[in-house]
């Protein structure tokens, strides 16, 4: 085969077109505002831009003071997960396209936790509760010098799904059990000790399972799969809680 | 500033104005939960009610006589259709609950395992519905 040259020039790409989306944004100024209150902001918006570039035009363009979180900006580190359309949502993870345009967007903070500025709660009951579960690895014995804990494709496998959390609280905060019992871990807590419970190298589920056999842990869990459907990396959720659950009532992995 | 004065002016339209946030818009799994819940409390107090006038009779059996009476009225006769109906659908939501905790292939598939609770709840009711009404209207 020759080497495909250039005959012609090519065809001028055809613009993309662009759509003005209207957004609902829940608002509250802690410093002003008694209740939160829906503001509309008009934005011009591609369909391949997601939530997070409207939310970047209106504090840039049209109204400074909005508030939100975002670090990377690329769905790893879990800063900005907030309500879109009514489900939890990371905002760099939703494209226009997906989203129906004809209506306004609502956009609002994530529900069950103290709400601080804007789009941004107070994280701190969700990284308490992360805490408790003790998600660090804790072997008994110590490792062969100068080698690593083998472990099995399988075993590692066990416990693969959870390895994806990036601590959102997409899930926690999706959870109408949550909503009305800020006691309870959450799905998040729990997916973070299945990650731990079911590694071949650790040797301190039983503890984690004692801690989680409480009026507030596993049993609290109420299958509704809010979490499953919220999660952004696609964990199983509630499966994993009804992994931890029957590890439980065995009382053991 | 002018923008927000200009903001005041536009009386904002209902649709905005939802206090509290919007509904969660959960799926298959919430609304079984919640329908769950609904169903349950609903038949606690039938049962609650059921029981107090089912122990009438040891106070006097003219009274339990009464409250019964008052039962045999097409409008309780609807409510039957819904208390059964309620039943129903606990009953094989609850099967349904049991499966997702116990069964990994259940957990997967509960979107599947919620419409065939609705598929049998509505197969159910078909069948005694009409039934019932018959027996009540007919009397």
């Amino acid at each position: 085969m020759s080497t495909a040259t250039l005959e012609q020039p090519p065809a001028e790409a055809a613009p993309i077109e662009s759509f003005t989306v209207t957004f609902l944004i829940r608002r509250f100024d802690p410093d002003v505002d008694t209740e939160p209150r829906w503001q509309d902001f008009d934005v011009e918006m591609y369909p391949t831009d997601r939530v997070l570039d409207a939310l970047h035009k209106i504090k840039w363009e049209q109204d400074g003071s909005l508030t939100f979180r975002r670090s990377c900006a690329h769905g790893i580190c879990g800063s900005d997960a907030m309500r879109i359309n009514g489900r939890n949502r990371l905002a760099c993870k939703t494209l226009i396209k997906d989203l129906d345009i004809s209506k306004p967007i609502y956009v609002e903070a994530i529900k069950g936790l103290p709400l601080e500025k804007d789009l941004i709660v107070d994280m701190e009951p969700f990284f308490a509760s992360y805490r408790e579960v003790q998600p660090f690895l804790q072997p008994k014995t110590a490792a062969a010098p100068g080698k690593e804990r083998v472990q099995s494709v399988a075993e590692r496998a066990r416990f693969d799904d959870t390895t994806k959390c990036i601590l959102c609280a997409a899930c926690t905060s999706s959870c109408p059990v949550f909503w009305t019992d800020g006691q309870y871990f959450g799905p998040a807590a729990i997916v973070n000790a299945h990650r731990f419970i079911f590694d071949s190298r650790d040797d301190e589920a039983k503890v984690r399972l004692d801690i989680l056999n409480d009026k507030e842990g596993v049993w609290r869990c109420r299958t509704t799969f809010n979490c499953t459907e919220a999660c952004p990396r696609g964990i199983e959720v509630t499966k994993a809680i009804a992994e931890v659950k029957q590890a439980v009532m065995r009382g053991k992995p | 500033m002018p923008d927000s004065q200009a903001r005041t002016l536009t009386a904002p339209t209902p649709a905005k104005e939802r206090p509290g946030g919007t509904l969660y818009r959960g799926r298959e799994g919430m609304w079984s939960w919640v329908l769950h819940r609904i169903t349950g409390v609903a038949i606690f107090f039938f049962l609650l009610v059921h029981i107090l006038d089912t122990a009438l009779v040891r106070v006097s059996p003219e009274a339990y006589n009464a409250v019964i009476g008052t039962y045999q009225t097409p409008i309780m006769g609807l409510g039957e259709v819904a208390l059964v109906g309620a039943i129903v659908f606990h009953a094989f939501n609850g099967i349904r609950v049991i499966l997702v905790d116990f069964w990994a292939w259940a957990t997967r598939h509960q979107k599947l395992l919620f419409w065939i609770v609705i598929g049998l709840w509505v197969i159910v009711m078909l069948g005694f519905t009409p039934r019932h009404l018959i027996n009540v209207f007919s009397h």
